[in-house]
Parts: C-alpha cells; structure tokens; sequence
C-alpha cells in the first residue's frame, strides 16, 4: 500500500530536482511517442535537444535562434509567473502579446517614413501599454463585479486574434503591399526596426529585456514588500487579508505587471524576428509561457533556464520535421507531456511516499 | 445591409445544431464541478473527441462509432487530468491547462492526415409526421440524432443530481469532501467517475463539431468552444436546465452573427466574428455580480482532497 504524507514545508531539494525529472521523463515518454510514430526515439531526441546546439552543419543557424526563442517566452513568463505565485491565473498572454504587437506597430507605422530616434522607444512604450490595457480588462472585471479572470483573459486571445487580422486586412495593411494582407515590413524601416545587436547572435532588444526582467522580477520577488505580498496571498489568502495585502491591488498589479511584459515581448517581436503584422503573426507564445514558468518553479531564474529549454524544444522540433519528417505538431503534444509530467511528480516536493502498512504511532 | 435575406425559420433550425456542441461539453463539465472537481481541459478534450470521432467516423462509415470514439478519447483524456489531480493531488487549474495545451498538440498530430479529408454525411433523425408540422416541424424536429440525445443528457443529468441516491452523493462529495469522506463514501472514486463523464460529453461535443457541425477537421477547430461550455457553466450557476438555456441563447446569437455576414451587414467579418467570445464575456460579468454561494458553485470546487484518516 503506497500512501502520501504531507511534508510540513515542501522539499527543496525535490523542488529543484523536479523539472529535471521532469524533462528526463518527458524524453523518455517523448521518445516512446516517435517510436510510435515510425520515427528513431533515440534519433529523435537527440536531434531536438543536442543537434540545434552542437551539430556541425546546424548549430551556426540554430544556436542565434535559441535567444530569439528564447526572449519571448522568458519575458512573457517572468509576468505570468507573479500572478501564478498570488494565486492569478491569467492565461491570456497570448492577447496580450498581440495587442501589444498591434499598438506599438500602430505607433510605428503612423511615424512612417520618418527617421527620429524617438520612434522606437515610443513604440516599445506603446506596446508594453497595449499588453497592460488589455490585462487590465480581466483585472478590472475581476476586482469590480468578480469576474472570473482565467476565463475572461482566454477569451479575449480570440478576440485580440480577430483584432489582428482585422488590423492586417485594414487599417494596418501596407498601402505598398498590392492588396496583400500584412503591414509594411519594419526591417525596411531602420528608425522602427529591432535587428540584431551583434551579428549572429539571435540577441535583439527583446532579448535584453528578458534579462532585465529576470532580474527585476527576483528582486521584486525576493527583496521587495510587493513580492512578499504575492508570496503570501498565494501561500495563505486569508492570512494576508489579515496582514492588510489588498487583493485588488494585487489583482491589478499582477495582471498589468504580465500584461505589459507580454505586450513588451509582442512589440519586439513584430519589429524583430517577425517583422510586420500578419494574420499568422502569433504562434503561441503566450501558451508556452505558462509551461516555461511552471518549468520554472515560478522563479525568475529557473524561468530563465526554462525557457532556453523550451526555445531549444521549438527549434530541435523544427530541425526534426525537417530531418525526419515529424510532424511539426509532435512538438506541441510534447511541449504539453512536459507540463503533465511536471506537475505530477511535484508531488514529490509536497507529500513523502511512504510504503507498507498504515503506521500507528 | 437586407435583413429580409435572413430566413429566420432556418435561422431557428440551426440555432440547436450551433448550441448543441457546447451543450455537450457544458453539461458534462457541469457534473463535474458539481462533483468538486474544476477541469479547465474541456477544451483539450473535446478538441481529442473531435479528432477521434472524425477518424473513426471517416474510417468506418458510421457516425455511431464516430461518436463512441470521441466519447471514448475524451474520456481517456480526463483521466490524465483525473490521475493526477486524484493520485497525485496537482493543482487543479494548471493541470486543466496542460490538458488543454496537450489535447491541442495531440490532437494536430493524430490529425494530420485527416485534413482536407471529406466528412461523412450524418442523416436527420427521421421523426416521421412530426418533421411535417409547418414552422415547428423544420426547426425542432429534422435534426440528426445527437441534438436530441444532448437534451435526453440534460434532463438525464437533472433527474440523477435531483432525484437519486447517487446524485447525492456526487454533490455531498462537491460540497464538502471530508464530510462525505467521514461517512464512508469514496470521495477519489467518485470524482474520477464524474471526470470521466465530463470528458465524455466533451469528446461528443468536439466529434459533434467536426462530424455534423463543420464537417471536416481542421486544426484547432474547436476555437474556444470549450473554454466558452466552461462560461456556460458558471452562467448557469451550476443547474442543468439552465445549460440548456444559456446553450440555446449562445447558439442563437451565433447563428445570427454568422447570417449577419452573409446578409452583408457593412461591418469586416473579423469584427462579427468576435461576438460569441465578447458575448460571454459579457454574460460572466453579469453572472458575477453576486457572491459565490449565492450563485451555486459547489462549496470545495477546485479543492484537492487528501484522506489524512
């Protein structure tokens, strides 16, 4: 008889070994499911995780793609993972990375063709208030009527989305572009374009704005009273209404701090790596996001390391539908087996198993 | 725009068939939450459901075991989730999600070369004289057979939480899990069976979509129809009969949305098409004025129950 017994506080040694076993099972199930599906496991795997980095003929373009990868999901994840930890669920991000996108490319395109250097801070700025007025609707809505926000901010991704290819087909089309949907191309608009900061190194200004919220994000977390908050409303909800912590404020902290992280990630994205707004500009980021910061642990740092992970998933997943023919949603199915995995053995870190007959003390 | 160019009879007629998809998926996620248990996956199910029934359905001609497929894949599905919010006592909102992002993944890749394929055609339910009653006969009597046995489900599910034993039970068990613990009932047991019904009626749902509703399989088709059931639920402050309603009333703006467009209302289709996810929306933040006793929702929804006895 296998029974679990409560751990007083959770385990931290199992609480940093589980995302690695994690993984080490995902491969393993991961690798069970390409066998299933005619392809070489351990062929597979190591095409997904060691290939993109260190294959001859592959790294030179892979190894720049890992931080642009990268970039985004950190970025939107270092936001998810405050609401997460106060007991937030905004599940939305994918919206607001593309409202984001959509209003500071708006800003951008408006400046058109002009060449002052104030255009693309403004646009940045534009952008990460786009995420944030869209956060802010389940975050009002919750704080005022209740509302629940892990279904408010979900659905408004499909509105955000019929938003974009709305922008794409109308008032953001390029009037260059013969009819075409898509906006002008920011690559060829240096005053509002975001390259690459050293050639061939994947590194753009979305990049460093990651970075910067990892470190925001830890200090926040662990050196400030805001960060204590959080901690405690989502350790003990009722001890911090005692403490004096109001939800509301953390409600609209949490969303709009995420929402605007997501918009940040969205506007570099359009202006970099995507380079205009199309109705295919989105690609599940937002979604992602949640894995990289449960991979995490809900940890600026972990969440660093997790989303490499995550990004080195996204292009081993290219590089095998490429190599063997697996299907590009393969990678999908195991970006999800990780999250399962993940969760199930954290029990690990709250609960010790023990086995053999109920003890009486 | 020429509102005259709307038939209104044909408008009604396929109001059930828009809502009955996620009358399906709503209705089962309805016992589910009754049971305590707050599965966010609904999507990732009947998306699965979808797939299946559309493979089997394809394969063998029969939309029957179409239908058994996808009650059976969606089922499979939940007991992911249901292993481990049970076993394994994860947290219930994440692991919904994972089963949402997992179902999306999954379903793609068992998808891939079913797309483009054509759907088989699934023939009304011949309700003999009934189908010939001027206005009501088209509009409520010749539809296929899922649309009726989606509202046997409803009553079904009613009569079962209100007037038996077992019903009861699953609600003693969602109200609060250590009591019904301490009178012997097995709380685990029963929520995975209410998990398994849940995944079910979402499976039908998705198989419903992508075998009489569309009828092909496409990517993601589901688009959020699942997470719209679990608004639904909430609407219907956890009581069956006002699925059925709040169900109806979706399908309804729906269609109307959809005959819009083609009447040519001088708006862009994207705008319109943003309706059913505004709509809810909308409806939640009605629905959310009151507090949460007040509005049915099962006292220990979301709760993870572990036996310390």
């Amino acid at each position: 008889m296998i029974r679990l017994e409560k751990r007083p506080t959770p385990s931290q040694a199992w609480t940093w070994a589980t995302p690695v076993l994690a993984v080490l099972l995902t491969m393993l199930a991961g690798g069970l499911m390409f066998a299933l599906l005619g392809k070489d496991p351990v062929a597979a795997i190591k095409i997904i995780f060691y290939d993109p980095l260190f294959n001859p003929q592959f790294a030179a373009y892979s190894r720049p793609q890992l931080l642009v990868k990268a970039g985004p999901l950190i970025l939107i994840a270092v936001g998810l993972a405050m609401g997460f930890r106060a007991g937030i669920w905004n599940i939305g991000a994918e919206g607001q990375y593309i409202m984001g996108a959509i209003f500071g490319a708006a800003v951008g395109l408006a400046m058109y063709p002009s060449d002052s250097w104030m255009i693309f801070p403004a646009m940045v700025i534009a952008g990460a208030f786009g995420g944030f007025l869209w956060a802010m609707i389940p975050a009002v809505l919750k704080v005022v009527f209740g509302t629940n926000e892990i279904l408010v901010s979900l659905l408004l991704v499909y509105v955000a989305e019929k938003l974009m290819a709305a922008m794409a087909l109308g008032p953001l089309r390029n009037p260059e572009g013969g009819g075409f949907p898509g906006s002008r191309n920011f690559q060829g608009y240096p005053a509002a374009s975001n390259p690459e900061l050293f050639p061939n190194s994947g590194m753009h200004w979305g990049v460093v704005a990651a970075i910067i919220a990892v470190i925001f994000g830890y200090i926040l977390l662990s050196r400030h009273l805001m960060g204590y908050h959080i901690r405690l409303a989502g350790q003990s909800p009722r001890a911090a209404r005692f403490g004096g912590v109001s939800p509301a404020r953390l409600v609209i902290f949490c969303l709009g701090f995420g929402g605007a992280l997501a918009g940040l990630a969205g506007i570099f994205e359009v202006t970099g790596p995507a380079g205009q707004i199309t109705t295919s500009f989105n690609t599940g980021y937002g979604f992602t996001a949640i894995i990289v910061a449960f991979l995490g642990r809900l940890n600026p740092i972990g969440i660093l390391l997790a989303g490499l992970l995550m990004a080195l998933t996204y292009i081993g997943g290219e590089l095998a539908s490429f190599m063997l023919g697996l299907p590009s949603a393969a990678i999908q199915a195991f970006q999800g087996m990780l999250l399962f995995f993940l969760l199930g053995v954290d029990v690990l870190s709250n609960f010790r198993i023990k086995i053999g007959r109920e003890g009486h003390a | 725009m020429d509102l005259s160019s709307i038939n209104w009879l044909l408008l009604l007629a396929s109001l059930m068939v828009a809502a009955t998809p996620i009358l399906l998926a709503g209705i089962g996620e309805l016992v589910t939450e009754r049971a305590g248990v707050l599965n966010l996956g609904v999507e990732g199910m009947m998306i699965t459901g979808a797939i299946c029934g559309f493979a089997v359905a394809t394969q063998t001609g029969s939309a029957t075991l179409g239908y058994l497929a996808a009650a059976l894949g969606g089922a499979a599905m939940s007991m992911l989730f249901g292993f481990l919010t049970q076993f394994l006592l994860s947290n219930q909102v994440a692991t919904g999600l994972a089963l949402t992002l997992f179902g999306l993944g999954f379903s793609a890749l068992i998808g891939q070369s079913f797309v483009g394929v054509q759907g088989i055609r699934v023939e009304d339910l011949n309700l003999g004289p009934l189908a010939d009653i001027p206005v009501l006969g088209p509009v409520l009597f010749q539809h296929d057979a899922m649309v009726y046995i989606s509202l046997l489900l409803v009553a079904g599910v009613w009569l079962f939480l209100t007037r038996t034993r077992g019903g009861l039970i699953l609600r003693a068990v969602g109200e609060n899990h250590d009591a019904a613990h301490a009178l012997g009932y097995k709380v685990v047991r029963i929520r995975l069976m209410a998990i398994a019904f849940g995944g079910a009626c979402a499976g039908l749902g998705g198989a419903y979509l992508s075998l009489v509703r569309v009828p092909q399989w496409t990517q993601g088709m589901t688009a959020g129809a699942g997470w719209i059931a679990l608004a639904l639920v909430v609407f219907a402050s956890w009581r069956p009969w006002r699925v059925l309603i709040g169900a109806y009333l979706f399908g309804g703006l729906t269609v109307l949305q959809l005959n819009l467009q083609a009447a040519g209302l001088k708006v862009p289709v994207e705008y319109l098409a943003m309706s059913p996810y505004l709509i809810t929306i909308f409806v939640l933040v009605i629905i959310s004025g009151r507090s949460r006793a007040s509005i049915g929702a099962p006292a220990t929804l979301g709760q993870s129950f572990h036996a310390t006895t």
